[in-house]
């Protein structure tokens, strides 16, 4: 039975590996031309400089040279793992700022889902269970103010309200656990609104559906028949997005980071396009997109794994 | 009462009413029930849903006075008058006014005037680009599909702020430039939607019907397929509207926003964010007028989608419910004094 | 008191909906013992499968509200039990086979989970007893290898053996009561066959009472020992096969009976689809349901709802026809007195049966 599956298995891997790399081919080459067509340079605005010293600076990162060239350079680098390095900060590389700010977004965002999903996922289920009642529209009326009011607007208020007035929680900076709890609560607002949303809905369809009949036929209790044979039914679904959501939230949240002062990834990567710190936008951007094709890839082995239906096809 | 209305008499029946009946006046097909149309149906359910009426009025306020407060308000939204600036709310300036002095209640219904129509065309370029693009790619299927759907893929994995921070530096921070920033970065996911719901009714027998009457490609699209899917574009739409006022908002707290002294809710309350502690009605009045639009346009989507869903039809409606529970309540508290 | 295994008097069934009170069974009253099966015929919309799903309790309340009556299974009263003391019938006293295999079994799950889980609620075993009686079962339907289709999925299978599965899920608590819902329509001729015969052979066995519901008067005289036919929520007439085959009393069982597809080609027949369609229960209309699209429709059956009269032993029909002053005014029509409504293949069920024209 397991030698059965295995062959296909590797086959299958093989094939998202070239697709994989082809997208990310065309991913790196378009990023490359759109970003050369902001009109500006890297080093126009940090110093006034002299032509000779801009000329000099352009020649250093090889920038004089024809795009076709630079891109063949890039493309060179690249394939040894080599992001190059930074067009504002100089001597820092590409890899050094990747390995020192992944790690704080990751976190954060790795707390958020943990948080998130989970309630998200109840705050759905008791919505579809009390459909109707006041538990029902209460958890509606939180999910759409969740979504309703934009992120640094909430983020702002609960700095207010918990941070300041309260004191509960540190406002900003990154420094130990308790400084990490205000941004995962307003990040996971997004998450867990989201999976309410989705998973109440997905909870009536199969609510709907023939099987529960039968397993109330059984003679089974509410609670397992809910449990064992509606949610499960339910969350299936859910999993088609969850690798997007993963990657999204583990890249970070630029308002987030920018508004609670955390060194992460998001609030570098807007910096730098805004600064067109080309080689800086490029190296996150590749890193990101690695990072998605790996979720996906990951969440469609699951996906094959809690759904037998698609195992066999 | 109830005897004298039965005409049996006797343990038989009154013999004048054992004439045959005269079978061609009566109808064999009966429909109590009145067919109602399906828009029909939707419309009566909206209007039952007190929350929907609500939302909606809520709107239409919101939108009268980001039309007509800033044409009866003493102040134009630009007239700065630095002896007068971060003041509190007052009777002379309803909102305040902000570090330049400009009064704030101007500025906030010319801010919810952009960012209405950002909102509006936002959603709306969008979508009919992502609706065009994905007939296509579903209707001719092949290597247009392909092409289409690739293309879609990996704009999907380019970070979106690349192409927005592109556009905006070509067009400037004007409205135009927004909403252009906002239909690039979000045509693809209808695009792949409506393609996945064509796909879907393309097979149909309806439309492989009209398909041998010799019916034209996209006069099957909007005229076979369209409207089976128009409830469900109407709800998206009801969600994508919030959804452009909201990024525009984002876009504004990156530092990406309209261009001042022209301004947007998004952009007064990004830069109310940064003086909470100091002036908190400058970032409280913006954000909460931004947050009831769109809350307003989510809630009326939300209302919308359960008076367009057919399944929903049959099923026992909230307030029938309610009601139901009330009048249990009541017997039992009938029976528990009687005991 | 009673000695019947079920007994429903007069229930009444209601579905609260947005546009109002839906009244889908309106006082059906139908009794099983065990070892016999009941078929209960009628278009579909005609309530005979809410009034099934409402002796298990299964339709969701609300909206479905019993309204009234009686369910009296072996004595007892069901109807004031509350969905909790109900869990402890359903699957262990009844059991329910549904028409779609397909939508009836979870996707996501193992045949053998599934079952297991059947079992294991009712009777307290071990997980390998459990185990052993599912894939027992599952063998006894005819299921070859039983102990691969037990680590299997639901969509692996074919419709037939998904029904069998579904026929094992239901036996596998020995239930006194078998309710199957139109069990094979969804199947074709051959598979048919094959799944009634089980049937049949499961009955014999365990000697289970089966309410079969269904709209092919073939599936019932090969079946059935009693049929009741409904119609707009009503049961209009039940009788033994003989009585509804050869004796019918309705005008709508006559209609039944001559829309079968042999019917409708033989020339001499005058009664061929009966026209229009059923009322809508969302207003039932004050007098006979079948009144608009009866051919013998008279003034009093528009005004007033006839009432349930015996017409021979154990059959009964709801007619004004059957009325002796009605009958004094109107002549019976001829229909079921000299006229033969049965097809070749039912009379020839009917007659491997021993069921005779005079009633056995």
């Amino acid at each position: 039975m397991v030698c059965k599956e295995l062959i296909p298995l590797k086959k299958y891997i093989l094939q998202r590996l070239v697709i994989s790399v082809i997208t990310l081919w065309l991913i790196v080459t378009v990023c490359f031309f759109l970003l050369r067509l902001l009109p500006g340079n890297p080093f126009a605005s940090t110093t006034i400089m002299t032509q000779e010293t801009l000329d000099r600076m352009m020649a250093y990162y090889g920038l004089d040279q024809p795009l076709w060239k630079q891109y063949l350079t890039y493309m060179g680098n690249l394939l040894q793992g080599n992001f190059g390095y930074s067009l504002k900060y100089a001597g820092r590389s590409v890899n050094y700022v990747i390995a020192s700010t992944f790690p704080v977004s990751a976190q954060l965002g790795f707390q958020a889902l943990v948080f998130g999903i989970p309630v998200g996922l109840l705050l759905g289920i008791l919505a579809a269970k009390f459909r109707g009642r006041a538990m029902d529209a209460g958890i509606n009326v939180f999910v759409i103010i969740c979504t309703a009011v934009p992120t640094f607007i909430i983020a702002a208020l609960l700095q207010f309200v918990l941070g300041l007035k309260l004191g509960l929680f540190p406002v900003a900076q990154w420094k130990s656990f308790s400084y990490t709890i205000l941004p995962t609560l307003c990040l996971s607002l997004g998450t867990i609104s989201g999976y309410a949303r989705s998973m109440r809905t997905l909870m009536l369809e199969v609510d709907r559906q023939d099987y529960l009949k039968t397993a109330k036929a059984k003679g089974l209790g509410n609670a397992r028949i809910v449990i064992f044979h509606q949610i499960r039914n339910a969350i299936i679904p859910m999993i088609t997005n969850l690798g997007t959501e993963i990657a999204g939230m583990l890249m970070g949240s630029y308002v987030i980071e920018k508004i609670f002062s955390i060194p992460g990834m998001g609030a570098y990567f807007v910096d730098s396009i805004q600064g067109l710190d080309y080689t800086m936008v490029m190296g996150l951007v590749i890193f990101q997109a690695v990072i998605v094709i790996v979720a996906n890839f990951i969440v469609d082995l699951l996906y094959g794994i809690i759904d037998p239906r698609i195992r066999v096809a | 009462m109830e005897k004298e209305k039965q005409p049996i008499v006797d343990g038989g029946i009154d013999p004048a009413l054992c004439r045959p009946v005269d079978r061609s006046k009566l109808d064999t097909d009966q429909i109590v029930r009145p067919s109602v149309s399906y828009w029909a149906g939707v419309w009566r359910r909206l209007k039952q849903d007190k929350l929907a009426i609500f939302c909606a009025l809520l709107l239409l306020v919101l939108i009268l006075l980001a039309i007509f407060a800033p044409i009866f308000s003493p102040y134009q939204y630009d007239q700065t008058d630095l002896l007068s600036s971060n003041l509190s709310p007052s009777a002379e300036h309803w909102f305040g006014t902000d570090s330049a002095g400009r009064d704030m209640w101007t500025r906030v219904w010319v801010g919810a005037r952009v960012s209405l129509a950002v909102g509006f065309i936002g959603a709306i370029l969008p979508f009919l680009i992502g609706m065009f693009v994905g007939s296509i790619a579903g209707w001719f299927g092949g290597w247009i599909d392909m092409l289409i759907m690739r293309i879609i893929d990996i704009g999907l994995c380019i970070p979106s702020m690349i192409y927005v921070i592109l556009i905006l530096v070509y067009l400037g921070g004007g409205p135009q430039a927004i909403i252009i920033a906002l239909a690039v970065m979000n045509w693809m996911g209808p695009a792949r939607g409506y393609r996945g719901r064509i796909l879907q009714f393309k097979n149909r027998e309806f439309t492989l019907a009209a398909e041998t009457l010799g019916a034209s490609p996209m006069r099957i699209i909007y005229r076979h397929i369209l409207p089976n899917i128009l409830g469900n574009i109407v709800v998206s739409l009801t969600s994508f509207v919030p959804a452009a006022i909201f990024m525009e908002a984002s876009l504004a707290f990156i530092g990406l926003g309209i261009a001042p002294p022209m301004t947007s809710l998004g952009q007064l309350a990004s830069d109310g964010a940064g003086m909470y502690r100091t002036h908190f009605y400058q970032f409280a009045i913006p954000s909460l007028v931004i947050s009831l639009i769109i809350f307003a346009f989510f809630m009326l989507g939300n209302c919308m989608r359960d008076a367009l869903d057919p399944q929903l039809r049959d099923e026992m409606s909230t307030s029938a419910l309610r009601r139901r529970r009330r009048q249990e309540q009541l017997q039992k508290k009938q029976k528990g004094a009687a005991k | 008191m009673s000695e019947h295994l079920l007994e429903v008097k007069d229930l009444k069934v209601s579905f609260d909906t947005y546009a109002g009170e839906v009244k889908a069974v309106r006082g059906v009253s139908f009794y099983l013992d065990g070892g016999e099966t009941l078929a209960i015929v009628g278009e579909s919309g005609c309530g005979k499968s809410v009034t099934i799903q409402t002796v298990m309790r299964l339709n969701p309340e609300p909206p479905a509200r019993i309204v009234g009556g009686s369910i009296l299974y072996k004595g007892e009263e069901l109807t004031s039990k509350t969905d909790k003391e109900m869990r402890s019938y359903r699957g262990k006293e009844f059991s329910m086979i549904f028409q779609d295999a397909m939508t009836s079994l979870n996707p996501v799950v193992r045949i053998g989970k599934q079952m297991c889980e059947a079992i294991r609620i009712h009777e307290k075993v071990s997980h390998e007893e459990a185990k052993r009686r599912a894939i027992e079962m599952l063998g006894k339907v005819g299921l070859s290898n039983p102990e691969t289709v037990y680590r299997r999925y639901p969509h692996t299978m074919s419709g037939g053996q998904r029904q069998r599965v579904m026929i094992a899920m239901a036996l596998c608590c020995h239930p006194s009561i078998l309710m199957a819902d139109e069990p094979t329509t969804a199947l074709d001729v051959t598979t048919q066959a094959q799944i009634l015969e089980l049937m049949q052979d499961i009955q014999r066995e365990t000697g289970c009472g089966i309410i079969l519901i269904t709209h092919n008067l073939g599936v019932v005289a090969r079946m059935a020992e009693r049929v009741a036919v409904m119609y707009a929520g009503q049961i209009v007439e039940k009788g033994k096969l003989s009585d509804i085959f050869y004796h019918p009393k309705h005008p709508y069982t006559w209609g039944l009976l001559g829309s079968m597809p042999d019917m409708q080609e033989r020339s001499d027949s005058r009664l061929t689809a009966i026209p229009g369609s059923p009322p809508d229960l969302f207003a039932p209309p004050k007098g006979c349901g079948f009144a608009a699209r009866c051919p013998y429709c008279m003034e009093i059956c528009l005004q007033s709802d006839p009432e349930e009269s015996p017409v021979g032993e154990g059959h009964t029909a709801r007619c004004w026809l059957l009325n002796p002053y009605a009958a004094a005014c109107r002549p019976v029509p001829p229909v079921g007195r000299d006229k033969q409504l049965v097809t070749p293949e039912v009379a020839g069920y009917l007659e491997r049966k021993g069921v005779t024209q005079d009633g056995q």
